[in-house]
Formats: structure tokens, sequence, C-alpha cells
């Protein structure tokens, strides 16, 4: 890579210093980072460097500290002991205004804008000193063009940026670092909420940014990416740092084996028997459905799931699909169309739709699918405290419903301490397979899962798989909506993919290729999926 | 309907307007920027009830007027700083520190009040401000300087919301506080600083009925124009330009009802007519706050470095 290049299109002339522009220089130094949050140790002595022009992909489960060790060098949290040197010079710890000017940029996983802002105020704040008496908006204006079509970061100054899609956020938040000056770019699982030909897009950018002589550190937990774009690789688990390679050594299987810690058991899916004769369990006709709730209405989706069959609704979240979920929960009055359950049509209701054997794991465990501060054993019964076994004349049978909850907790494997504890207190995990055990008890003719694994841990991932595909073993029809495209593979017997309110035809798993779906994500539906298309890029 | 248009055309009806909308004015600015930080300020109605006794109070002292609108301002200013405190640092519930903010100045003030002046039959007074007459604007000359003041906060406020830094940091941090800390702008000290400016104007509003509205504190005299106040920033959208058309459009309401007892006589009770304002200001409330675009942060505590 020509270094030489960068020196003239050093990005921030204010903050240009010759001594900088130079090749063996280490841009990062993270020594013997250590931090705990009560009883649990997020960072355990970890040390690190990036050098200029090198992209450091920090690979890691769910809670194995990447996150924190990112918000440590920001300076939202403080170490407990350690120290940061940007370009060699010691960083004081705490003080995001002091990491920022040292250019560190950080484009968080969940989008730190204001809604209500435009693009341009958004990349403007806090980048002139608050006692100015005037903004300085035209030669901001005149940077955030240049910097856009420099990098490919194409987005409107004066869009408003409630109105812009979700990757269209994260070019805001890319174009935030650079306008102040960023010289390491930290992305936070930047690729979670795109489709594939984003995700090309965002690489496209970041190698722009290396070969200008940036330095860029890549936090996610997918080994392909991570595998296509990075030069250094860094492993994290449990808070420690427990493999480091670079990126040409690695392989995937080396790199799940650092961090799991074991092998990872994949889940083996019995293939989708075409022979068999197919009774349809789940019919939806022509739906169309609007609420308040949601941003887009949904505009006749069709698609039937038979028993024992997993019909996977794949789409970038924010299409459509919580509200076909909470439609086929029977939350919402169905404006046209029809939902037919075992041929007859469903009534409005959530209590109607559980009594005519529909489950639904929701999308939000933390809100929809559990009252947080009520107990596990509460949580438990909470869909069927009409039943008998529950309650009797409107009295609570609590001794019933806490051996209900022992039963459960043991077959599916929930850690807790005690039952009374409130259920907010439990792991995401084993919420989830709480939840899981309680809507799959009574064998449900059909299962909504909505985004089943968000947020969980491998371990906890295959086994949320391995539960869904017995009940499609038992014979349930399940709706699996997901943005995972890994999870739609590894699962589905039929794709549909969710755009805008609208859903493509239901087509066999074989059928489609990472790139028609992701084109069908981004709305070109009318494309058809092809085995011949180029496989995913790595 | 004659009466009506003969009313639209009498220029003390417009005076009287202007008067009633000046108090709204500054109080409504005050909740403004309070809120366009995220922080609901219902200590506001206490607020303008201290604001109107100190600054009479230190104009009865023998201070001067302006003097006397600046003891209201700092008194304003004060009770922000203690509301700041509680919900801004510690974070508290801010429905509940409003309100006690409210019960505690409003009770403070009455009981120094009662202290000071054990055994007066009338309200002391003082030499209230005077009307601007050597202005040639017609209808501005009646009113005294605070109405002019508070017309030049509002494009004042307006500039310093869209055209400055801190400005642009207000805006953000009352719908996205990570937005703004992510950037290096310290949260707390901001929200801080807009509850403290909101609060004193909302002191200055208070003493506009001390020092020119009326010339004399007595109880009872800020009689619900806080809350009015509250909701008139959600009827202008948080904007300043609004607020100033939505505190005028309260005021033609209030000064007309005041007008047709007058005139209407005893046709109906009076308490019908005290009424009318407040329902118009519903109707008008419900139109508008349907689409009203709420600082999403409103009313969430920001705490640096939680997860």
């Amino acid at each position: 890579m020509n270094y030489g290049r960068t020196s003239s299109s050093d990005l921030q002339s204010k903050s240009s210093n010759p001594s900088e522009i130079n090749l063996a220089v280490t841009a990062l130094s993270l020594q013997h980072i250590s931090k705990r949050f009560g009883s649990l140790i997020a960072n355990d002595d970890i040390s690190l460097t990036l050098g200029r022009g090198e992209v450091l992909a920090l690979l890691g489960e769910n809670g194995a500290g990447k996150s924190t060790l990112m918000n440590i060098l920001f300076g939202h949290y403080v170490a407990d002991s350690g120290s940061i040197s940007v370009f060699g010079e010691t960083l004081v710890p705490g003080k995001p205004q002091l990491a920022l000017a040292r250019g560190i940029g950080m484009v968080h996983q969940h989008f730190t804008l204001a809604d209500n802002l435009s693009v341009l105020d958004n990349v403007m704040l806090g980048a002139q000193s608050l006692l100015s008496l005037r903004s300085q908006r035209t030669a901001a204006r005149e940077q955030l063009n240049d910097l856009s079509q420099r990098f490919g970061l194409t987005v409107s100054p004066d869009a408003v940026v409630r109105n812009l899609s979700v990757g269209e956020k994260q070019r805001v938040e890319i174009l935030k670092a650079l306008y102040r000056g960023a010289k390491i770019l930290i992305l936070d699982e930047p690729t979670s909420v795109l489709t594939p030909q984003e995700v090309e897009q965002l690489f496209g950018t970041l190698r722009h940014m290396v070969a200008e002589g940036l330095s860029v550190i890549f936090i996610s937990h997918k080994l392909d990416e991570v595998l296509a774009i990075s030069t250094q690789i860094a492993v994290l688990r449990q808070g420690r740092l427990v493999h480091e390679c670079a990126a040409r050594e690695a392989t995937k299987e080396s790199l799940a084996l650092a961090m799991v810690g074991r092998d990872v058991k994949r889940v083996q899916r019995a293939e989708t028997d075409h022979t068999a004769p197919k009774s349809v369990a789940l019919s939806v006709r022509s739906l169309a459905l609007a609420h308040e709730s949601s941003r887009v209405a949904l505009s006749n989706v069709t698609f039937d799931v038979a028993a024992g069959e997993i019909v996977a609704i794949a789409g970038v979240s924010g299409n459509g699909q919580r509200l076909l979920a909470d439609g086929l929960s029977g939350l919402h009055r169905v404006a046209t169309g029809q939902i037919l359950l075992n041929g007859r049509a469903q009534t409005m209701g959530a209590r109607a739709a559980i009594d005519a054997g529909v489950a639904r794991i929701p999308e939000d465990r933390q809100h929809v699918g559990a009252v947080g501060d009520l107990s596990v054993w509460e949580n438990a019964m909470l869909p069927r405290t009409h039943e008998a076994r529950f309650s009797k004349l409107s009295w609570l049978n609590r001794g019933g419903a806490r051996r209900y909850t022992d039963a459960l907790v043991k077959q599916f494997d929930v850690r807790l301490s005690s039952i009374e504890q409130p259920i907010r207190m439990l792991s995401g995990g084993n919420m989830q397979k709480l939840i899981l055990g309680r809507e799959l008890d009574g064998a449900p003719s059909v299962v909504i899962a909505a985004q089943p694994t968000w947020g969980l841990d491998v371990g906890a991932v295959s086994f949320v798989h391995e539960q869904l595909l017995n009940a499609r073993a038992r014979g349930a029809a399940i709706v699996l909506i997901s943005e995972d495209l890994d999870e739609v593979f590894a699962l589905a017997d039929r794709i549909a993919v969710m755009c805008n309110g609208r859903l493509t035809t239901a087509r066999d798993a074989t059928e489609w290729s990472l790139q028609s779906l992701g084109l069908a994500m981004a709305g070109h539906s009318d494309s058809q999926p092809s085995k011949l298309e180029a496989q995913h890029a790595t | 309907m004659t009466d009506f248009i003969a009313m639209l055309a009498d220029a003390d009806f417009w005076v009287a307007v202007l008067r009633i909308a000046t108090p709204l004015i500054f109080g409504t600015l005050g909740v403004l920027l309070c809120e366009r930080a995220g922080v609901l300020n219902l200590g506001i109605e206490g607020i303008m009830v201290f604001g109107a006794f100190a600054g009479w109070l230190t104009v009865y002292a023998g201070a001067g007027l302006w003097v006397g609108v600046l003891a209201a301002a700092l008194a304003g200013a004060a009770f922000g700083a203690l509301h700041s405190l509680l919900v801004v640092r510690l974070p508290l519930s801010q429905h509940v520190a409003g309100l006690g903010i409210t019960l505690l100045a409003t009770s403070l003030a009455y009981y120094a009040y009662r202290l000071g002046f054990p055994k007066v039959d009338s309200p002391p007074k003082i030499e209230a401000f005077q009307a601007m007459n050597w202005l040639p604007v017609p209808i501005l000359a009646e009113q005294t300087p605070l109405t002019l003041l508070a017309l030049v906060l509002v494009p004042l406020i307006a500039y310093v919301l869209y055209r400055t830094p801190i400005g642009l940091a207000l805006r953000a941090v009352g719908e996205n506080p990570h937005a703004v800390e992510s950037q290096g702008i310290d949260v707390i000290r901001l929200r801080t600083g807009a509850v403290i400016a909101g609060s004193a104007l909302m002191g200055v509003a208070g003493a506009f009925l001390t020092l020119a509205a009326f010339n004399s504190f007595f109880f009872n005299m800020v009689n619900g124009r806080g809350w009015i106040c509250v909701a008139l920033v959600v009827f202008a959208s948080w904007r300043p330009g609004k607020a100033l058309l939505g505190a005028l459009l309260f005021a033609f309401f209030d000064a007309a009802q005041l007008r047709l007892q007058q005139s209407g006589g005893g046709a109906l009770p009076y308490q019908l007519y005290l009424m009318l304002p407040y329902l118009l200001s519903i109707v008008a409330l419900v139109i508008a706050a349907r689409k009203a675009a709420y600082p999403q942060a409103l009313m969430q505590p920001y705490v640096k470095g939680a997860r």
C-alpha cells in the first residue's frame, strides 16, 4: 500500500502533524486493561496494538468484553487498571472529548444520532466550541460533501435522520467520525443491521480508508466478515484475550474454536421431505395491516406454513416483521385478508390465538416476552393463567405454578438461583430458554418465532435451534422471523423475504443464494433467485 | 357579531392581549428550554410565585425595578439549580421533583410574605414599570419594557437554538443524550445549564405580574399560568415562534372572555366565561398535539457509563 499518498490527503488539516505521517507508527496501544462490573470481570489484563493502516478485528461472543474494551478506549467507561496510548501519547481515561481530539472515532452498535436533526446537524454536533456565537454551517456542509464523495458515503446533508434507512444512518455515523478527524475508527458490530450488499459497500469504504492511512478496529462475531476485511485478528473470551493472529493465517475453524473454547456443535436439520402429504396449519391470505406502532404497513402478504415445516421470513428488521408477528398472534384486528389456523379463520385477541394453538416467541424478550419484575414462576404461567392447573375460581394456584416452573426449568436447562427471583435477573439466554419452554409446552400447532436468537451466545443459539427443530419434527408449523441469514439457511425449509411491508413468494431454501436474498431484502423482489449466482464473497 | 368586530377594532383590546400574553411568553420559553434539553420542569408554577414575590420584595426594599427583575431571575435560577440537582444529577422522578419544587417555592413565598407583613389589610404597593409612551409603535407603546423584553427574547432564543453550537447541542440532548455524550459534550452540565436558564425565565414571568401587570404581591396571583405554559409548549411543538403564537392565542381568548363578561352581562354565569379560554385552549391543543414531535429523551434520565 502506498502510504506516502496519505500525506497529501490527510483528513483534517488542523490536526495534521508531519511526524505522524510515518510508516512504522503504532496508532494505538492498549496495555493491561482490566475492568470489573460488580462480580463480573468484563476485561482481564488485555493488551493490544494497532498499526497505521491496519484493520484489527476484535472477535468474541456476546459478553466476551469487546464492547466494554472499546467503551474504555473511547472514554465512556474508566478502566480499573491499565493504560492506553494513541500515537505514542498516553490518553487520559474517561473523557470522550479527549479521545475524539486524539483522533479516535467510534461507530456504536446502537447509533448515537439525534433523530430530530438533519444529517448536517448531527455531523456538526460538538465539533465547534459551545461558546461560539454562530454555527459554521456553510463550511461544514462543504467539508461533509467532500468527505462523503471521497469515501463513497452518499447521504443528503439536509435529510432528517429520522427518515433515513439503517444503512444510511450508519454512513452518517462514519461521516461524523471522519468529520471530527478520526484516524482510528472503531466499528462496533457494524454489519448486524445491513443487507449483504450494504456490507460489501461498507467494506469498500473501509478499504478506502485504510488505503488513506487510517486504522480500523472492527468488532464482530461473524467469522466470514472478519476474515474478509481484517489484517489482524484478536479473539476475546470471557474478558480475556485468548488468541491473536494475522488474518491470512486464520481459518474459520481456528477462530470459532478460539471464540467458544470448544468445538461448536452444529445443529442438524432433517432434509425437507417433499413426498410427505402436507396439511396446511397456517395460511395467510392477502393480509393487509397497519398500526401506529409500525412505520410500515403490511400489504398483500400471502404465505402458507405446513405442519412440520419451518418457513423463514428473512429481511432487515423494521420492514413490518413485528406487525406480522403481532397480527399472527391475534394482537391486531386484520384490515383485509385472512389468517386461517388449521382451516379456521383466526379471531382477534391474544387469548383466542393462544387457545387456538399459536405459540409466540416475541422479538423483544425483555419487554414483550416477560414482565421483568415478576418472578420466574409468575412469568412461566403467564400465557395460561386461566387454565385449571394455574387457577381455580380466579384464585391463583401458586403451588401448581411453582411445580410446573420447576419442571420447565429442569427440562429446558434454565440456569437460575431460584424461581422466586425476578426474571430480569436472568441472562438473555436463560430468559429465552424459559420463554421457549413456556411457549412450546402443550404442543402448539403454530409457532411464531421472532428473532429467537438475537443477542444470545453460541451455546444458547444452538439450544434454541435444536428446540425449534424438535418442534418441527413433532409437526408444528413454524414461522421463523429472522435477520440472521446463517440462521435462516440453517433452519428453514422455505424462505420468503419481507421488505417494506411486502412479502416475496416463499421458495424452497435451496433456491435462494445469499445474493438473491440480499437483493430481495433491499426490495428488488422481482429478481429471480438462482443457484448459479455467485455464493457469498468468502 | 358586531360587538365582536368592534372588539377586534379596539386598540385597547389588543393592548390587553399583549399584556396577558407577556408572562406566558416568558414562562413558555422557560419550559421550552428545559424540555428541549429533556427535562420536565413542573416547578414553573411555584417558581413564578417566588419570582413574583422576590421581584416585588426587592423593589419594595428600595432597589430599582430592573434589579427586581434580576432578583426574580436569580431566584428562578436557584430553584432551577435545585431541580436539576434532583432530576439531572441524582436523577429522581421529574414529575415528583417538579411538583415538590412548586409546593416548596409557593409555600416559601407565602410564608416569607406573612412573616414580613403580618398585619396588612391591603397589599403594600410599589411604583411599577410604566408604559413606553415614547415608542412610536401604537399598541406596543401602551406596554411596559418587560413586554418588549419578552418579544425580543423570542427571536433571540430561536437564534440560539437553531444557529449556534450550544443550541444544536441542546436540541440533540433532549432527543438522544448518547449522541451528545459521544461527541464529547457533558450531558449533565448541558442539561443543568438549560434548566437553570429556563427557570430564570420562569422567575421573570412571575416578576412581570408584580412589577408590571399589578403593583403589589398577593396570594394566588399566578393562578395556574405556569400550567398553561407547560401546555403551550406542546402546542408550540417546542418552537419559540410557535410558543409566541400560542401565548398570544390564549391571551386573545382570555381578553375576549373578559370583554364578553362585561358586554354579555348577566345572561350566563360568569364562571362559563372564565372557562372559555381554557376550553378553547384544550381544543387548540388537541388539534396541534396530534402531530407533536416530543423530544424523544424527555423525562429520560441520563446516567453516564450505565449499560
